[in-house]
């Protein structure tokens, strides 16, 4: 999971932002968002996904994300990071056409280098087609940013996004199967049974241009898609998350996340070998430490770790390619290409949320 | 040396300390007018200019359909085509009893920080938790603080939200809360193209053709067009009072000179160069000035502080400006101000000084028959006035356009105040010739003799005079047109609104089946023709709008051409704008053109309106609101209509007028857009009649040799003061009938020159005779008190002053 801290949070947190120029103090847990579905879906136990029509949009939930990032190489070696994230978050649990429309749309795109982080923001509402998701075919977009299929299902895919000082084109071609997090996809998030549906495509192959203001550059490299919805994903007294996407050489994979909480931490995640078989980790064995933070818009915030899963072997440290990958947006947090090196090697992403500026 | 000249020169005013007054107060009045009109000049600007900034829209280009609304898919084609693009839809909104402009805009696209925000750009106290209720309905509307208050918080619908970054008389709301309240779903009125521009964009003409791209500054400057004829209104008004004002300054300074050339003489043979003496009467001349600029300019504040409320209310009611009703000090108009007064006061004196340059050291006080020697000068002036007015006629012939109008109007009035010496001098002569007796022969040649030092003090009062005949007869010709235009406008007996659709349309059958008793639905859709907003209203053929509605022009059978669908009426303003005359096509859209029937008056009104059939209007456009109606009921029964409806639908009070009322509101508002200029204009004319006092008590100094002679024959002091306040007003009297043609011609300038250019409306002249008697009273009133004060020194002169005169005589 990531961003359990959700989407409806981010977005109230960015119009809240707008109300109040800082972020609010995050104390209460993420802006409401443990306490009431009222209205709302929730995730229920034993639910079938089914595809293509899950990787549509579900508007009776509060919220929902397609979550992309990448790590890509040039051919001089230099390392880059792609994010395109598209949020929806719902202020009713329908759909109206027009402006009347509840459905509000976030996009977030961010371009990471070793050097420089570039970030943009997008916001719409639903109803008019500025922005939407459709599930067959698949394409998902806001305003020119589009990750659009090419041919059934989600294996191919077209992506673009854009921002003031940069912008990408990304071709992405799926090297192994769906991967669904939790129980067939229904992942828990609380030690008292919050859950969301939680699948992904971690094993992409991706080729394209990246234009930075230097000029454009021809990259390679691999990305994964996560897919979340959900109402209420978070306990009151959570209030944020440490999340870990990992690639590791041996083919091998592994998605684990941190749920900071005042009465202590919930850890889980999924260990993907190979051939794409998924196996949920039971929560608490996922373990990850913070070795060193960087002072990063005001904060505090851990950009190495050292990670670990004892039933795996592993034992690894996990360092920011670029500790100032600061999404700036209306409600910010960090999030950005890592590497991996230990007893194991490889490359990954990173996103923190909840860190509050000292 | 030099102090000691200096002060010797200053003490004369210890002596006279009331002509040291009439100089403070003639200038600090004239400078006090100009400041004031500056200032609430200065403060609309600046309202304005806040206004645009607050709604963001300053430096932003705007995108506009050439005819119509925008449709919602060529934004969404925009956006996805990488274009940064922000939707505005626009209308009117009817909160309470008032009418707003209403701004809905994406609340999300761009997020419109300030809304939410105090003065110091603090999260506002009164701000909502969360920018979702604005977003969900029953949503939020933004209004000024001010705005807030008056209209309060609704039981239900839309929550009022007070922000000050909403100027006054504006309405924001999120886009999909003005859609619904505008009932306009699928199109927007502008799109604002947000900075940074992103590179690589396909041109938006091959996106979406048929859109036209304003510059920020054009955008931004409709409304100052418009309320610029207003504001050149007020200077020019500020201009003439300041002229005037001069005058008094002229005669004082002049009158200083006069009695104090003895001094110079004393000074001179003592041994004060000449330029010294010249360089120290100019720093006298700027103290003075300094003094009564400071002394103007906090009157000025005062005048204008006091006038600010109501040039509000008129900016607001006839162009739906919006301008803060509190006075700050701004260093353009202080400045401003000191200048006006330093040159004004250098210019006024520049004649005596040049006077005094050229004085033989050892000359006499004027005795001279200066009447005589003045003539060449009445030529003179007169041929310049002849210039100036042939100038004028040929600015009007020549040139279109506001500025035009007021060249014309400066021109005339100061050509004709040029000739007046020439005129008054022939009329003198003429009236000599009907003298019978000595006395009376004398006092006529003594009234022309006079003229030379009263000429100015005249012309002032031939400019206020003609300002208030003109401005009067344009405000009391305007009010009976607008009291009869009111009157057939305003046909039905009641007006009703309701707060929803699904209300009317039960209002309407409920109306039906009430005997004696019909409903006229008041029914509008708003786009935009030729690059501003058009309203067109939909109407039901009746007897009332045959029988009733203001036509002006009109094609044979235009309502039968109305009724059936293929004419269009349309209002005087958008006729004028684009010359359209009864038979033109008029395109409302690529797919609607009428052919327009007639042209009607709508005063009060800034903007183009038409008027088309209502299933013509149902069949256009989307479908407008259906919430206000006109009732026609027998007029015994409208009070019991009234209760009844009351009772039947819940109407709030304000939701339901009767024909009086609504009339008595707008006359209201009427007057109210005059009580500056009227103001103005009483204040001109005080000026005018000091004017007269400061240039008789000039002369008073210099009358006395002519008087001397006359009493030594016997006529008593008495009967020459009883003579000086005749020739006074005779004067006074003559000057007034000249002005009056003046002042017609000032009146018909202001309602088929100017009215036309700064409104788009042109208004019927009437006479009001009984207004002239009365200024013509009072003109000679004013006269009679400004030769008062001189008259009874005279009467009560010790005869050995008169005596005295024969000593000097050298």
């Amino acid at each position: 999971m990531r961003n359990s801290l959700s989407l409806l949070h981010l977005l109230r947190a960015a119009l809240a932002a707008l109300l109040l120029a800082p972020v609010p103090a995050l104390a209460q847990g993420f802006a409401g968002l443990g306490t009431d579905a009222a209205g709302f879906a929730v995730p229920e136990h034993g639910t079938v996904l089914t595809f293509p029509r899950d990787h549509g949009p579900h508007p009776e939930y509060r919220i929902e994300w397609w979550y992309l990032t990448a790590n890509l190489k040039s051919e001089d070696g230099r390392d880059y990071g792609i994010q395109w994230t598209l949020f929806r978050s719902a202020l009713a649990p329908e759909e109206r056409p027009g402006w009347d429309s509840p459905q509000i749309w976030m996009g977030h795109a961010a371009l990471t280098t070793e050097e420089a982080h570039y970030h943009s923001e997008r916001l719409a509402r639903g109803g008019i087609g500025q922005a939407g998701v459709t599930a067959d075919p698949f394409a998902a977009w806001i305003d020119d940013w589009q990750m659009q299929a090419l041919g059934d299902g989600i294996d191919r895919l077209d992506l673009s996004a854009n921002g003031p000082e940069f912008s990408y084109r990304l071709h992405l071609q799926a090297k192994g199967p769906l991967v669904l997090h939790g129980e067939d996809g229904y992942s828990v998030k609380s030690a008292s049974g919050q859950a969301s549906y939680y699948y992904s495509q971690p094993r992409y192959r991706v080729e394209g241009t990246v234009n930075l203001p230097s000029g454009p550059v021809q990259v390679t490299g691999q990305a994964w898609l996560d897919r979340e919805w959900s109402s209420q994903p978070l306990e009151a007294d959570q209030t944020g998350w440490d999340w870990f996407s990992l690639s590791f050489d041996t083919g091998d994979k592994l998605m684990g996340f941190i749920l900071r909480g005042g009465t202590g931490d919930f850890t889980s995640g999924t260990w993907i070998d190979p051939s794409g078989t998924a196996t949920p980790l039971p929560p608490g064995t996922f373990a990850a430490a913070p070795l060193a933070f960087s002072k990063v818009a005001g904060r505090s915030i851990p950009t190495r770790w050292q990670v670990s899963l004892p039933e795996r072997g592993l034992t690894a440290t996990v360092e920011a390619l670029n500790p100032q990958a600061w999404m700036g947006t209306s409600f910010p947090y960090w999030e950005g290409p890592v590497r991996i090196s230990g007893s194991h090697h490889g490359l990954g992403y990173l996103e923190m949320t909840g860190y509050a500026p000292e | 040396m030099i102090w000691a000249a200096f002060s010797a020169l200053l003490s004369h005013w210890r002596r006279h300390p009331f002509q040291l007054l009439a100089i403070v107060a003639g200038l600090a009045l004239s400078t006090g007018l100009w400041s004031a009109v500056q200032a609430i000049n200065a403060e609309a600007r600046a309202s304005y200019a806040r206004a645009a900034a607050q709604l963001g829209q300053a430096q932003a280009d705007h995108l506009v359909a050439e005819d119509g609304d925008i449709p919602l898919q060529t934004y969404v084609a925009l956006r996805r085509a990488g274009w940064q693009v922000a939707p505005v839809v626009e209308g009117r909104l009817r909160l309470g009893a008032q009418w707003l402009d209403l701004m809905g805009i994406d609340l999300l696209n761009p997020p419109p920080l300030p809304l939410f925000l105090d003065d110091q750009e603090r999260p506002a106290a009164e701000a909502p938790g969360d920018i979702a209720q604005s977003l969900l309905p029953p949503g939020q509307i933004f209004l000024h603080p001010e705005m807030a208050a008056d209209i309060g918080q609704p039981a239900d619908g839309p929550g009022i939200i007070a922000s000050a970054a909403v100027p006054r008389g504006v309405a924001i709301a999120d886009i999909a809360l003005a859609s619904r309240l505008l009932q306009r779903p699928d199109g927007l009125s502008r799109l604002i193209l947000l900075s940074p521009e992103a590179q690589d964009l396909p041109p938006i003409d091959s996106i979406a053709p048929g859109l036209r791209r304003i510059a920020a500054r054009e955008a931004a400057g409709a409304t100052e067009r418009l309320t610029d004829s207003f504001h050149l209104n007020l200077t020019a008004f500020g201009l003439l009072s300041f002229a005037v004002g001069l005058f008094i300054v002229q005669g004082s300074v002049g009158l200083a000179l006069e009695q104090r050339r003895g001094l110079f003489r004393t000074l001179r043979s003592l041994g004060v160069p000449l330029s010294t003496l010249v360089a120290l009467l100019a720093a006298e001349l700027v103290l003075i000035a300094l003094c009564a600029a400071l002394a103007g300019l906090v009157l000025g504040y005062a005048v204008a502080a006091a006038l600010l409320p109501d040039v509000s209310a008129t900016l607001s009611g006839l162009y739906g400006a919006s301008v803060e009703g509190s006075l700050t000090l701004r260093p353009g108009w202080i400045l401003s101000g000191l200048i006006m007064a330093l040159a004004g006061s250098l210019v006024a004196g520049a004649r005596a000084i040049h006077r005094l340059w050229r004085l033989p050291i050892l000359r006499a006080p004027a005795t001279g028959a200066r009447g005589q020697q003045a003539r060449r000068g009445f030529h003179l002036a007169a041929l310049a006035g002849l210039g100036l007015l042939v100038a004028a006629a040929a600015t009007l012939a020549l040139f279109e356009g506001l500025l035009a109008g007021f060249a014309f109007l400066g021109g005339l009035m100061l050509g004709v105040a040029l000739l007046l010496p020439m005129l008054l001098s022939t009329m003198l002569t003429l009236g000599a010739k009907t003298a019978r007796g000595a006395v009376s022969e004398w006092l006529w040649a003594d009234t022309r003799a006079q003229l030379p030092g009263l000429s100015l003090a005249l012309m002032a009062l031939l400019l206020a005079l003609a300002a208030n005949v003109g401005v009067g007869t344009m405000v009391s010709s305007f009010r009976l047109t607008f009291t009869g235009w009111l009157d057939q406008r305003l046909a039905a007996e009641i007006y009703v609104t309701v707060d929803s659709d699904d209300t009317g349309a039960a209002f309407s059958r409920w109306i039906a089946a009430q005997p004696g008793a019909r409903a006229l639905p008041i029914r509008w859709h708003e786009l935009r023709h030729r690059n501003a907003p058009l309203r067109i209203y939909g109407i039901l053929d009746d007897a009332t709008y045959r029988r009733h509605w203001p036509l002006l022009e009109a094609m044979p059978g235009v309502w039968d051409r109305v009724a059936d669908g293929s004419g269009v009426l349309i209002n005087e303003q958008l006729a004028r704008r684009h010359g359209y005359e009864p038979g033109d096509i008029l395109i409302l859209s690529p797919a609607w053109q009428m052919t327009v029937a007639g042209i009607y008056s709508d005063y009060g009104n800034p903007n183009g309106q038409a008027i088309v059939a209502m299933p013509m209007l149902l069949a256009q456009v989307p479908p407008p609101p259906n919430r206000q109606f006109g009732i026609r009921t027998p007029a015994d029964e409208t009070e019991t209509l009234m209760l009844r409806m009351r009772d039947e639908f819940g109407l709030p009070r304000d939701s339901i007028a009767d024909q009086a009322s609504i009339k008595a509101r707008s006359l209201a508002v009427f007057e109210r857009t005059f009580v500056v200029t009227e103001a103005l204009n009483v204040l001109t004319l005080g000026v005018a009649g000091f004017a007269m006092l400061t240039s008789l008590l000039t002369l008073w100094g210099q009358r006395l040799p002519h008087l001397a002679p006359i009493w030594a024959m016997g006529v008593t002091r008495a009967r020459l003061a009883r003579l000086d306040i005749l020739r006074s007003l005779l004067l006074a009297g003559l000057t007034a009938c000249l002005a009056l043609p003046l002042g017609l011609a000032l009146a018909w300038t202001l309602l088929a020159v100017i009215n036309v250019e700064a409104f788009g409306w042109k208004l019927p002249m009437f006479l009001f005779p009984l207004d002239w008697l009365r200024l013509f009273l009072l003109a000679l009133l004013a006269a009679a008190l400004a030769a008062l004060i001189p008259a009874r020194r005279l009467a009560r002169l010790s005869p050995s002053d008169l005596l005295k005169v024969f000593a000097n005589e050298k």
